[in-house]
């Protein structure tokens, strides 16, 4: 599903590489765990897979396409197939939680029809039923982030990348939006989270990917988030 | 669809007072541009007109004449023109020598100032006979007016060309000052459209930034700001195209043309001719800025 062929990026300006030398390989429904410190990796690592950026040496496939070789006109493609979600949550302050996640639709050019289906089916499934109707503001944290996960599933994505989903939020919240994201993950999505957070990566018992210095320094199935 | 349209409408009523402030450049400016290609047009119509008309005239000696190349009190002889005549005929620059002879010119004279009291006093050996000259391109006239200028037996080179050249420069003046003037406006409007429609980006650069994440294709992204640009474009054209209609209508339909009907002046094809191609630059002017100001919030 996701492939790292000894990844090197490294950012112009910068002599020391964000990733060095990175090969992993990430299978289909997994859920997987991105540890480290700020600045070990972790976000260079994400954004290789949207391909905002691409590897300055080595090979990066996702979904079976070898993103160095994918046209610029294709990427949107690309990343229709992989939701995104972030710590800060991005949501379009002036719309409703149901125009923040059908707008995702919209601009795929998706059916009205279709869009007023899928959008109550997705804010029912992230808890959100009864709150379509109200703006970002007017939420918690927790909700806001629900919103962000609804937009980035409702194009029902086969990878799901979040950055620090819980970094703004406080631990009880949190433990809700791990579960949303397991539940996510049970329906077959892989996903790919960045944290910090490591009562989580505790709890959940899932692989863990440990980068130090944009080098993979621990890949362990059902880890823990230190070594010690 | 929808949301395009939508977006280019919000876009347009958000940035109400820069896209008026657009509208104007391109109006302006493509009024200038028009106006430049219509003198242009003007010039040409008018040489093509007047350069096909006039000649040279190789004025020859008579009894009269001081000045000029000539022998005093003696009319040119027969030698002389002969040799005139097979000089300018032999000129490749010359397409056509006819002579015109005292009592030829003498008519010609009485034709055209029949009402007045001189025409008594004059007689036909007081006329001067000549040489008319056709050249083969009216603009190259001066290889001919220097040759026969200093043959013996020649007067003077009378050519027409000369008080023309005079109208011409400053047509050519007017011609490219508008020009130039219209390049600068076309210049200001470039900039102007794409610091607006950049501004409008960075306004929704939010947006566009979600509908990158999500994966909106570059040209669902463009659309609206082609849109928006595009029809500020449209209306500085249509305004432009009513100024010089009406310009042409005011100034030349019925001005010009009523006061020298003698000269031929632009009619209303060559208007819309000028039209098309202001059009031309009212599209590309919109469009080119537009591209190159939003690629840097399409970069993927």
């Amino acid at each position: 599903m996701i492939t790292f062929e000894d990844v090197t990026k490294l950012y112009e300006g910068s002599t020391k590489p964000a990733l060095r030398g990175v090969n992993v390989q990430i299978e289909k429904g997994e859920f997987v765990f991105l540890v480290g410190q700020s600045g070990s990796g972790k976000s260079t690592f994400l954004r290789l897979i949207l391909r905002e950026y691409r590897p300055t040496k080595g090979t990066v496939f996702v979904l079976g396409k070898d993103l160095n070789r994918l046209a610029g006109w294709k990427v949107p493609g690309l990343r229709r197939q992989i939701g995104t979600v972030f710590q800060d949550f991005r949501l379009l302050p002036g719309k409703t939680v149901y125009e923040n996640v059908a707008f995702a639709l919209q601009v795929l050019g998706r059916p009205t029809s279709e869009i007023k289906k899928v959008v109550p089916e997705t804010l029912d499934t992230v808890g959100l039923a009864s709150k379509g109707a109200r703006l970002p503001e007017e939420l918690s944290g927790g909700e806001q982030q629900r919103v962000a996960i609804a937009r980035a599933y409702v194009n029902k994505p086969k990878i799901l990348i979040a950055d620090e989903p819980t970094g703004n939020l406080d631990p009880a919240t949190s433990v809700g939006i791990m579960k949303l994201l397991d539940r996510i993950n049970k329906t077959g999505t892989t996903v790919i989270m960045a944290t910090h957070d490591s009562t989580i990566v505790d709890q959940m018992r899932r692989r863990v990917i440990e980068l130090e210095s944009g080098q993979v320094i621990r890949d362990q199935s059902k880890g823990v988030y230190g070594t010690a | 669809m929808r949301h395009t349209l939508r977006e280019t409408w919000s876009g347009l009523r958000r940035n109400l007072a820069m896209n008026a402030a657009v509208v104007v450049t391109i109006f302006v400016s493509l009024t200038l541009f028009g106006m430049g290609l219509l003198i242009n047009r003007q010039v040409d119509v008018t040489k093509d007109r007047w350069y096909d008309k006039i000649e040279v005239s190789v004025f020859l000696c008579v009894k009269d004449s001081s000045s000029g190349n000539c022998d005093p009190g003696q009319d040119a002889t027969q030698p002389q023109k002969d040799a005139i005549q097979a000089a300018l005929r032999k000129n490749p620059e010359v397409q056509q020598v006819h002579y015109e002879s005292k009592q030829q010119a003498y008519d010609a004279f009485r034709e055209t100032f029949k009402d007045s009291p001189l025409l008594d006093t004059l007689t036909v050996d007081q006329m001067q006979d000549s040489f008319r000259v056709k050249l083969v391109n009216p603009e190259q006239y001066k290889g001919v007016v220097a040759e026969a200028g200093v043959m013996p037996g020649v007067q003077a080179v009378v050519d027409q060309h000369l008080i023309l050249d005079k109208i011409f420069s400053a047509l050519n003046l007017l011609k490219w000052g508008t020009v130039a003037l219209a390049g600068l406006l076309l210049l200001a409007a470039w900039v102007q459209i794409a610091n607006t429609i950049r501004m409008a980006a960075f306004a929704r650069r939010r947006e566009l930034g979600i509908m990158r994440l999500v994966g909106a294709s570059n040209w669902y992204i463009m659309m609206p700001f082609l849109l928006e640009s595009l029809l500020t474009g449209v209306i500085g054209w249509a305004l432009a195209s009513g100024t010089l209609l009406g310009l042409h209508e005011f100034a030349i339909v019925r001005n010009a043309q009523v006061s020298l009907s003698s000269l031929r002046w632009i009619d209303r094809a060559d208007v819309y001719g000028a039209i098309g191609w202001v059009a031309v630059a009212a599209i590309g002017l919109s469009i080119i800025p537009t591209l190159i100001a939003t690629k840097r919030y399409l970069r993927v």
